[in-house]
């Protein structure tokens, strides 16, 4: 027994064992590398994007493909309704954060009250993308399928390419819809811990870990946002 | 003997547990990043509506800018909205050194592009 609890004296740096050497929670350890998964699979989607788009000579212009605000103007307002969209995804995020901050201080209906915030700012987004694809296959583009080569000629600033084009259709369905699913999946998430909040589950269990693993899921999705936001609307 | 050591874990390991509770954002903090993003985002705009179209810098640099703000960007979510900021070396080069393979990655496929681009188009 004595030689025993000499040898736990002995080792106590992080890495000797019994313990925890990054002190994380198991579950949020495994959040954050199924994370870095995901970003594997965003990575390679946006990889070949900007591989694809390096290699061509032309490509529809952003500032042309979307300059419309669904519902309220048809052209001439570039960034606008996607930058309303960023601004709904960042806001969520910070709800998120601040519903994380109410739970280390254990205040249930102050996560209640940032968790229902979240989840209205993942419906908006959703409910913006839902005008934006419909907005953009109204113009006739779609998974393999581009708009009429009269129409075509709008987006393009230089020579037109249906083979762009139709790269750029594919791709923007695919790689926003990826992250649509991400954020419909989010959102769920979310609904489940508000209810399991308002269930008082996590007040008895002591503490809202389960929260904050939510949240890093949540604020993923707004990270992919930044990129797929840069690559596609920006560049 | 034993037991004495038992009791200093334990005093320990509450320690670090005072420690990641203090460790959490304050308002104060995540409204501060808010302002970050939304400024940065407010930049790109002003990049993409004003300063590209009159033409003061080359599509190529607003490019470059483009890029360093997002990567700006998404430096504060990770660390700060995400808290790597405030874990364990050990768990932040984990997650980090992996991209180093998707640095190479995009390496490859824009020689590759850029391959295709001299020779396959027209």
């Amino acid at each position: 027994m004595d030689s025993l609890s000499q040898l736990d004296q002995v080792k106590t740096t992080p890495w000797s064992g019994g313990r925890s050497p990054w002190s994380v929670e198991y579950g949020k350890i495994m959040m954050w590398f199924f994370l870095l998964s995901d970003a594997f699979t965003f990575s390679s989607l946006l990889v070949y994007y900007g591989a694809q788009r390096f290699s061509k000579f032309t490509w529809p212009d952003p500032d042309l493909v979307f300059q419309s605000i669904p519902g309220v103007i048809d052209s001439g307002a570039p960034l606008v309704f996607v930058g309303i969209m960023t601004f709904i995804l960042i806001m969520s995020s910070v709800t998120m954060v601040l519903a994380v901050e109410a739970g280390h201080r254990r205040s249930k209906k102050e996560v209640v009250g940032w968790m229902i915030a979240t989840i209205i700012g993942g419906f908006m987004f959703l409910g913006c993308q839902a005008l934006e694809w419909s907005h953009l296959h109204h113009e006739g583009f779609w998974w393999g399928t581009i708009p009429e080569p009269e129409k075509l000629k709008e987006f393009f600033v230089g020579p037109v390419s249906e083979v762009s084009a139709q790269q750029f259709a594919n791709l923007f369905f695919t790689i926003t819809g990826f992250h649509g699913f991400h954020v419909f999946t989010g959102v769920l998430l979310n609904i489940i811990i508000l209810f399991m909040t308002i269930n008082g589950t996590f007040e008895k269990r002591g503490h809202y870990l389960m929260v904050e693993k939510v949240g890093l899921y949540w604020h993923f999705v707004d990270l992919v946002w930044v990129f797929v936001f840069t690559f596609f609307y920006l560049v | 003997m034993s037991e004495h050591n038992t009791h200093n874990t334990d005093v320990h390991a509450h320690g670090e547990h005072g420690h990641d509770e203090h460790a959490g954002l304050s308002k104060a903090k995540i409204w501060q990043v808010f302002f970050i993003l939304l400024g940065i985002t407010v930049v790109e705009f002003i990049i993409a509506l004003v300063i590209l179209p009159k033409g003061m810098v080359p599509q190529s640099a607003g490019n470059v800018a483009y890029i360093l703000l997002t990567l700006l960007k998404a430096y504060y979510i990770v660390a700060f909205f995400m808290h790597l900021k405030f874990e364990k070396r050990g768990l932040q080069l984990s997650l980090g050194l992996a991209f180093i393979f998707i640095a190479y990655f995009i390496t490859l496929m824009l020689i590759e592009g850029g391959f295709l681009h001299l020779h396959m188009n027209n």
